[in-house]
């Protein structure tokens, strides 16, 4: 061991290391920030910011950058998702808080759980290899906005369950028995005290699985068929902001690539607003 | 509860047929998406298991891929997928640890700059993972000029997993009962001696726990991958090697080789296999970490 | 009050009780009336809340001094701030000198670490940290320098046996503390306090969390270090102090803040006390 040093010159050294570690990781996310705006820059220093609004078209390298229809498939997807998975979460949070006996609640809860750990990229296999066929055996291609919806709908529930059940858990018994004393049934009790009270972290919940369905990337990419256009009907391919930049990465270079920079840093901003949205309707943030 | 007010002789909701019928939609409706949800669920499930099984063998984990991956194993891959979270590991673990003591032992000397490292965190944990392969890319494999590498690669996976690995590693530190810090300190004990030698270890399941969660979660990434750790399906001779992993395997196979599924839902399931036990082992260490107080006579 | 009264000084260094105790190592041979701690207008307050107000008092080497009062009185903190425990408090104020080897404790450039050696203190509930009995009094030796293994080894037999834990536990040295009753917990305790040597000993109520055999037991260890430390207590148990402690300082809450009420040999403050309400606390008719 080396001579020991006194106590006070080593809680200054520890201070000094956590210190600088804390200060590396909150200066990580100004590191991204600022990489992805010195990428972005060249192309928004030269074209501007309008041109990614009102082009009509994403032709990168023929100079024009529109992004609004892969803006607007990113949205009407994660929309139509959260529209297929706020009920349906709801509903199981419900059934595993007030209907299902401990075991059947459980094996619920433990499959809900199980669903939110399958990696994104096998979500996508599946529905790419299930889903999709079905989709097209109604409409051809199959790949579609609706068939991201769906597999995107399958990623955030476990979230929307999730988050509703812890909100619901810490709903008050003493509401609970207070309602049963009433004579209140069941329903009643959901509609009248147990929805609304959780009403504001039911909201945060979903608000954080929209986020989280915007920033997807892979599972969509790999069902909804990737063609830029704007959405004219629920079985028309589209593709979204993340999509294409997985897609376009691999080979873009110049202004194509700073350009692609462009939609992660407009992609990060949307995101993260709906994250501040979620944190200011107080709702806790169940990790799942 | 103001709202039971808006249901005026609520006492015999169940028996009026208007409450009736509301009643009983809420409950069908409850049952048929629990029960939609559950079906989707094990079909689901059971595709996986079903197509995966029937390629997954000893074979399959040891043997090279061949044909692009058509056929043959993912040895490979798994050693690559390895690596990756090899890196990932060593750097987010001891920052994340750190700055998870600072956060946990110092946050009422810092106020307002311990505040900001906190949403600073919360902000980082938001950011979308395609994003952080945007970045890796820049900054890792173009800046730092590490190209596309294993190394670019779980340096990315660290950026992303940082923020959850911070914050499991601070609850954890934080459910150390404080007797042990005021016992310590009465000794005489340095602060820096109490946290290595006694909270540390004593948060140590908490923390095991947080770094599980965490390889879970780069386990399954794929989009801040593809373009920082690459496509290159060999074997990996260093870190310096680009290696593909499990989950960019999976995407590779089903989107760009033709007649690539079934090795797909094999790398998948053996994927989701050891997601399960990470997240098993993580939980069952989070338990642990509860019960683990001073004892009370 | 400064005149020595030796009438209530009972001899130390029991033999034959429940638990064996070594012999004598440390310390001066018996109870001195010489002020080893000097408290001077001491005020203590967590915030805007005052706690202690202007406490002023003596404390005698190698005598048991014990604080006693109603709960909220201060007791606790007045003794935390001995060893400057406060320093971990956020928002704690302390105003006044508290002397030792005729410095201030709070004067710039005091090694708190170098203090906290000298002036150990042991806890309500048994805290013996989740590490094995050998680890968890070594620590503290490694923390303060100590190197040499056969010296650290001498010294938690010496600290073992003076607290009488040595016989019931010397053949598992490397189980876990936590696995140890709560008296044995306790006496591991002050074993670890008094490994590191120390003048003086700050109990907060020491037995208050054990049961009653566990209780006796400690409360016997703590006679037997009269003359070897110097010892303050809080405790709450007023038979306790009559039995063990040579003085008393009886605190009582005066406009919210603890006050000292009356400082005396323990048997003239529990006999013949000069004020009203300490005749009432001690007579048990208050507090």
């Amino acid at each position: 061991m080396v001579k020991t040093l006194s106590p006070n010159v080593r809680d200054r050294r520890l201070l000094w290391t956590l210190s600088l570690s804390a200060a590396t990781a909150a200066g990580l996310l100004l590191l991204i920030l600022i990489f992805l705006a010195k990428e972005a820059w060249p192309v928004l220093s030269t074209v501007g910011v309008t041109s990614f609004v009102m082009d009509s078209s994403w032709h990168p390298l023929e100079g024009t950058f529109g992004l609004t229809p892969m803006l607007a498939a990113s949205v009407a997807m994660s929309a139509l998702a959260i529209l297929i998975a706020a009920p349906l979460g709801v509903a199981l949070a419900l059934f595993c808080r007030f209907y299902a006996m401990g075991p059947v609640a459980r094996l619920f809860r433990w499959a809900v759980v199980l669903l939110a750990g399958i990696p994104s990229v096998v979500l996508g296999l599946w529905g790419l290899t299930t889903l999709v066929p079905l989709i097209n055996d109604l409409r051809a291609p199959g790949t579609s906005l609706l068939a991201g919806s769906v597999v995107l709908a399958l990623m955030i529930l476990p979230t929307i369950a999730l988050t509703t059940e812890a909100a619901l858990t810490s709903v008050s018994q003493s509401y609970w028995t207070g309602a049963s004393a009433l004579g209140l049934s069941r329903e009643a009790i959901i509609l009248a005290v147990a929805l609304p009270t959780a009403r504001n972290s039911i909201a945060a919940g979903v608000l954080l699985a929209s986020a989280r369905a915007l920033g997807e990337t892979m599972a969509v990419l790999m069902v909804s068929g990737n063609v830029v256009q704007l959405p004219s009907s629920l079985f028309d391919p589209v593709r979204t902001l993340t999509a294409n930049i997985a897609l376009e990465m691999a080979y873009a270079t110049g202004t194509h690539r700073a350009s692609l920079f462009v939609s992660g840093l407009a992609l990060t901003l949307l995101v993260l607003a709906l994250a501040a949205a979620a944190r200011r309707s107080g709702g806790q943030v169940v990790h799942a | 509860m103001p709202d039971a007010v808006l249901y005026p002789g609520s006492a015999r909701a169940g028996s009026t047929p208007t409450f009736f019928w509301r009643n009983l939609a809420l409950q069908s409706f409850v049952w048929l998406a629990s029960l939609l949800i559950i079906g989707v669920f094990l079909w689901l499930l059971g595709d996986i298991l079903w197509r995966g099984a029937s390629r997954v063998d000893w074979e399959f984990l040891i043997s090279v891929p061949k044909s692009a991956g058509r056929s043959g194993g993912i040895a490979p891959i798994i050693v690559s997928t390895v690596l990756i979270l090899v890196v990932a590991i060593a750097v987010a673990f001891p920052l994340g640890l750190a700055t998870a003591a600072l956060l946990s032992e110092y946050a009422r000397q810092g106020g307002a700059k311990v505040r900001g490292v906190g949403l600073s965190l919360d902000v980082l944990a938001g950011v979308p993972s395609i994003v952080f392969g945007l970045f890796g890319n820049a900054f890792f494999c173009v800046w730092m000029g590490l190209g596309f590498s294993i190394l670019s690669g779980g340096l990315t996976l660290a950026c992303m997993i940082l923020p959850i690995v911070i914050r499991t590693a601070e609850s954890g530190l934080r459910m150390v009962p404080d007797e042990w810090r005021l016992g310590a300190a009465a000794l005489g004990v340095s602060r820096s001696t109490t946290i290595v030698r006694i909270l540390i270890p004593a948060a140590a399941p908490a923390l095991v726990a947080g770094l599980m969660l965490g390889i879970g979660r780069a386990m399954a990434e794929t989009a801040a991958l593809i373009f920082t750790s690459g496509y290159v399906d060999r074997m990996p001779r260093s870190v310096f090697d680009s290696g593909r992993a499990i989950s960019v395997h999976i995407y590779d196979l089903t989107m760009n080789v033709a007649g690539g599924d079934p090795n797909a839902y094999g790398s998948a399931l053996v994927l989701i296999a050891l997601l399960i036990v990470i997240n098993s082992a993580a939980l069952w260490l989070a338990n642990r970490a509860l019960d683990r107080k001073p004892s009370r006579s | 009050m400064n005149t020595p009264f030796v009438g209530d000084l009972v001899p130390d260094s029991k033999t034959g009780e429940a638990f064996t105790l070594g012999p004598l190592v440390t310390g001066p041979p018996c109870c001195e009336p010489v002020p080893k701690i000097r408290v001077e207008s001491l005020s203590l307050s967590y915030g805007q809340n005052e706690v202690l107000r202007n406490i002023s008092l003596d404390i005698y080497g190698g005598c048991i001094t014990a604080l006693i009062g109603p709960s909220g009185c201060g007791k606790t903190s007045l003794l935390s701030s001995i060893n400057r425990l406060t320093d971990l408090v956020p928002g704690c104020q302390v105003q006044g000198r508290i002397l030792r080897e005729g410095g201030d404790i709070h004067a710039p450039g005091v090694d708190v670490h170098a203090l906290r050696r000298d002036v150990g203190m042991i806890f309500q509930r048994p805290n013996p940290f989740p590490l094995s009995i050998r680890r968890n009094l070594a620590l503290p030796l490694r923390e303060h320098g100590l190197r040499n293994a056969r010296e650290i080894d001498d010294r938690i037999e010496r600290s073992l046996k003076d607290v009488g834990l040595w016989d019931e536990i010397s053949d598992r040295l490397d189980a876990p503390a936590q696995a140890l009753s709560g008296g044995q917990q306790q006496r591991l305790c002050i074993a670890r306090a008094l490994v590191l040597e120390p003048s003086v000993l700050l109990m907060d109520e020491p037995c208050s969390a054990l049961d009653p055999i566990s209780s006796a037991v400690v409360e016997d260890l703590v006679e037997s270090l009269r003359g070897r430390y110097t010892v303050v207590i809080v405790t709450h148990n007023l038979a306790q102090a009559r039995r063990i402690a040579n003085y008393a300082a009886f605190f009582w809450v005066k406009d919210r803040a603890g006050t000292l009420v009356e400082f005396d040999h323990c048997k003239r403050l529990f006999e013949s006390p000069r004020d009203e309400r300490t005749a009432a606390y001690v007579s048990g008719a208050r507090g």
